[in-house]
């Protein structure tokens, strides 16, 4: 479904992408996992068309992306999560839902308003509060149901955990399993590893703009030394 | 107190007008985040066009208003033509350059009603139906004012509705926000923009098709009107709807009742409510902090040593200057007088551009402020030229410590606002106060000394002042003063970690910058025997902007060599053509569109890329 490889990108004059390559299979969740400041949030920025990619293929269900504007590849079926969530704060519930949405792919089941209440309970409860009036994992959960109403058939998702609840986390994660069993494939960028491991199949490792690791979460999960190499702060 | 209840709904009918302009130039600006000088141009165009359709056009109910309404589409394509081919290009630029650009706009729009239209004032027919008066309290009020007092409410609600029920006003919302996220759901922010322009290029040229039965079209309408809407922009908050409303009341009123106040002083009154809104509020009554624009401008080069060809080049120039002279007629003379004098007035605004990182759309002020105390010394003082020489720079020194304790603490488009603010007051006190200015009419026969009065003398005399002048702005820029102003510039958090207290880094270096231009204005109010209020305009404020941009704003020699090209290129214009509106307009579109970084820094691109960077 997405194939990237050699992808480079630079801010300004600072190098932060030099070798990435990763794949995604229909209906796969794969993690990109790395420390701070490894590149994570760059790569799904540069998938994306947010950041100019220098260098390298991104291919997405058999189109190459690289260099196209965003709300081009938004519509080929990428929806794309930022880390910083950036809600619109103004707008309401539903006022945010519906600047994401767009018309369904024929057969393709859409993404109402009251599919992803019935996903996301308690934005349910909130239609018509503004953005700005929403606590940190409200937030999250209206970036993520903003995205789908745009009925992606990808999902980069950054770093959904950040700085939630263990119980809000736990409900984040029971979320996209659901998401998974609907056939969205996601890519998923987390430091928490209890996180990852929870939802994804596979994992690639990225440390100062380069792949490092990659392979099936239950190997990853075998392996202490890798851990202990690429991802202990 | 009849008066004062007709005064205050004449009042409501300006305010309603004001706010149509208001409303889409800050529409526009908080999905663009570009402040469009060319706002008060379509408001212009949409008089014109409405007279010309409306004389045209049968007479009666439907060849009035349809005139008027199509006059209002018609200016709103001639926006979509200018977003399309101008602003998409310079979303990215740095604001300073998206005014100047749509500035440009501005002087192309002139010259090309001038030929279309004539010079002469056109008076339009008046509404039909709305012909009549109403009693009020027993005095006859026009029902075309009362007509227009219920349109500003009612284009407010309609615009309410827009934005909030309509999927599109909630993308315009949305974008207003985040433009870069918009785009990422799959919106293509393109047509978003487009026609968010189309929309408040309408409302502007509604704006103005509605002054046609009130008042009569001309020329001027473009910068009076501009200067207004961004006054009740900048108080209402840029990017607030309700804000430019509540603004236009505000203003509106002010105007309205301030004339039976204080009849002289109204442009005043409505820069001071200007200035303390702004400094009690730094966003305006309803308006936000914005957000930085995403992807910000990539770092600028620090300013280093002057590669070694330019440093022969300005040796060889200065010879020149010195030498050659004795040889001139009285004509080149006055010429290379004032080049002298533009070289001092660019360099002092690039210290506040350049390294301080500020931006100034009204750098006149204090050219106007030294020009006008040494004229003013002369006239009532009888002051020899050497007094007055001393009083500029002090006196505009003063003004820019004034006026600079309020614009260092705003940035970017509302320090752009609020300099131009008060570059407008002291241009109103210069103009309204004709007791003592003497109004349009100036002030004639400052002349230099006896001994100064030959031009060779007074040119040697211009030179050397200027030259030491500029040198020592150069010695500031490098000094440890100058490493603290680019130091704030750069971070002002940073900077105030290492103990700079940018505010106060800010101030002084504003200051100064009005010393020197104050400097520049007192020199040139003796080269040419007169001051006129025309020396504290814009457009003289946008003079020395272009020359700064011309040159470049981050080399030391920019504005030198923008300053000689710039005056250069009027001198030929203005003997050349007419239209040297037209050409300067199309001038400086094209230094935004293809030499962004000026002349100096072109060329020292070129320089490093042959000999390696520096
Ligand atoms: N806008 C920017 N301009 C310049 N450098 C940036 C910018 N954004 C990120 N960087 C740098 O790029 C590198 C990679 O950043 P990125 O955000 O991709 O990391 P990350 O893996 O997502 O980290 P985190 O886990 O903290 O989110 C970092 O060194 C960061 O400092
Ligand atoms: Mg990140």
């Amino acid at each position: 479904m997405l194939e990237v490889s050699g992808l480079a990108a630079q801010y300004g004059r600072a190098q932060i992408l030099a070798e990435v390559g990763l794949t995604v299979a229909a209906g796969e969740v794969v993690v990109l996992l790395g420390r701070n400041g490894a590149g994570k949030s760059t790569t799904l920025k540069a998938i994306m068309g947010l950041v100019p990619p220098s260098a390298g293929r991104i291919r997405f269900r058999g189109q190459e992306i690289a260099g196209r504007p965003p709300f081009e590849i938004a519509r080929l079926g990428l929806g794309y999560v930022p880390e910083e969530r950036r809600i619109f704060s103004e707008l309401t519930v539903m006022e945010n839902l519906e600047v994401g949405r767009r018309p369904a792919p024929p057969g393709q089941q859409a993404w109402t308003p009251e599919r992803l209440f019935a996903l996301f309970p308690s934005l349910g409860a909130m239609r018509h509060r503004p953005g700005g009036r929403m606590s940190g994992g409200e937030q999250q959960m209206l970036t993520i149901a903003r995205t789908l109403m745009g009925q992606p058939r990808l999902v980069l998702l950054d770093e959904p955990s950040e700085g939630l609840a263990p119980v809000v986390v736990e409900r984040m994660a029971e979320a996209i399993l659901a998401l998974k069993a609907e056939g969205l494939s996601i890519l998923l960028s987390e430091q928490n590893l209890h996180f990852a491991r929870a939802v994804s199949d596979r994992a690639t490792i990225i440390e100062k703009g380069r792949i490092r690791w990659e392979g099936g979460m239950a190997a990853l999960m075998a392996d202490a030394g890798i851990r202990e190499q690429y991802l202990s702060v | 107190m009849e008066t004062l209840v007709l005064q205050a709904l004449s009042g409501l009918a300006s305010a309603s007008s004001l706010f149509l302009v208001a409303s889409g130039l800050t529409v526009i600006f908080g999905v663009s985040r570009i402040v469009n000088f060319a706002h008060g141009s379509f408001y212009m165009l949409g008089a014109y066009l409405a007279w010309s359709l409306v004389t045209a056009l049968p007479r009666g109910h439907l060849g009035f208003w349809g005139g008027i309404l199509a006059a209002a589409l018609g200016v709103g394509l001639i926006g979509i033509a200018i977003e399309t081919l101008l602003l998409r290009r310079i979303y990215r630029a740095p604001e300073l350059f998206q005014l100047l650009a749509t500035f440009g706009v501005v002087l192309i729009v002139q010259d090309l009603a001038l030929l279309l239209w004539g010079a002469q004032d056109l008076l339009g027919p008046r509404a039909p139906g709305l012909r009549g008066g109403t009693m009020i309290l027993g005095l006859r009020f026009p029902d075309y004012e009362l007509f227009l007092i219920a349109v500003g409410p009612v284009v407010l609600l309609l615009l309410h509705l827009l934005f909030h029920r309509t999927r599109w006003g909630m993308l315009v919302r949305a974008a207003t926000q985040d433009r870069e996220m918009v785009g990422a759901l799959g919106v293509n922010q393109r047509m978003l923009f487009t026609s968010v322009f189309f929309l408040g290029a309408c409302l502007a040229g509604l704006g103005g098709a509605l002054q046609l039965p009130r008042e009569s079209v001309n020329l001027g309408m473009d910068l009076a009107i501009i200067v207004e809407a961004f006054v009740v922009v900048v108080v209402g908050g840029l990017g607030s709807l309700m804000g430019a409303a509540l603004a236009a009341l505000l203003i509106g009123e002010l105007h309205a009742l301030g004339i039976l106040v204080l009849p002289k002083i109204t442009l005043v009154l409505v820069f001071l409510v200007m200035a303390v809104v702004l400094v009690m509020r730094p966003h305006g009554l309803l308006g936000r902090a914005q957000a930085p624009a995403a992807a910000g401008a990539a770092a600028e080069p620090a300013i280093g040593a002057t590669p070694r060809p330019l440093v022969w080049l300005g040796l060889a120039a200065l010879l020149a200057a010195l030498a050659l002279p004795p040889f001139a007629g009285d004509y080149a003379l006055s010429v290379l007088t004032e080049i002298a004098i533009l070289i001092l007035f660019a360099a002092s605004l690039h210290l506040i551009m350049g390294p301080g990182g500020m931006a100034s759309f009204g750098h006149a002020a204090y050219f106007g402020l030294g020009a006008y105390s040494a004229a003013l010394a002369a006239k009532w003082l009888l002051a020899p030229m050497a007094i007055g020489l001393a009083l500029a720079p002090v006196a505009a020194g003063l003004g820019g410590l004034l006026f600079g304790w309020f614009c260092v603490r705003l940035s970017g488009v509302y320090a752009a606002m609020l300099t131009l603010a008060f570059a407008q007051i002291a241009w109103s006190v210069a103009f309204q106060w004709s007791e003592v200015t003497g109004g349009d009419n100036g002030i004639l026969g400052v002349w230099p000394d006896a001994w100064a009065a030959p031009r060779l003398v007074y040119y040697y005399l211009t030179l050397g002042l200027c030259l030491a002048a500029t040198l020592l702005l150069r010695r500031v820029i490098r000094a440890p003063f100058g490493y603290a102003l680019r130091a704030q510039r750069d971070s002002a958090l940073r900077a105030e970690t290492i103990g700079i207290d940018a505010f106060a880094i800010r101030w002084r270096a504003f200051a100064l910058a009005a010393v020197m231009a104050g400097l520049a204005g007192g020199l040139f109010a003796y080269a040419k025997g007169s001051v006129f209020p025309t020396y504290l305009g814009i457009p003289r404020s946008v003079d020395a902007l272009l020359m700064v941009l011309l040159g470049g704003v981050q080399t030391l020699s920019g504005p030198i060599l923008g300053a000689i090209a710039y005056t250069g290129l009027q001198e030929q214009l203005m003997r050349l053509t007419d239209l040297w509106r037209l050409m300067l307009g199309t001038t400086i579109l094209l230094l935004v569109l293809f030499f962004p970084q000026g002349l100096a820094g072109a060329a020292r691109a070129r320089w490093e890329g042959r000999h390696g960077g520096a």
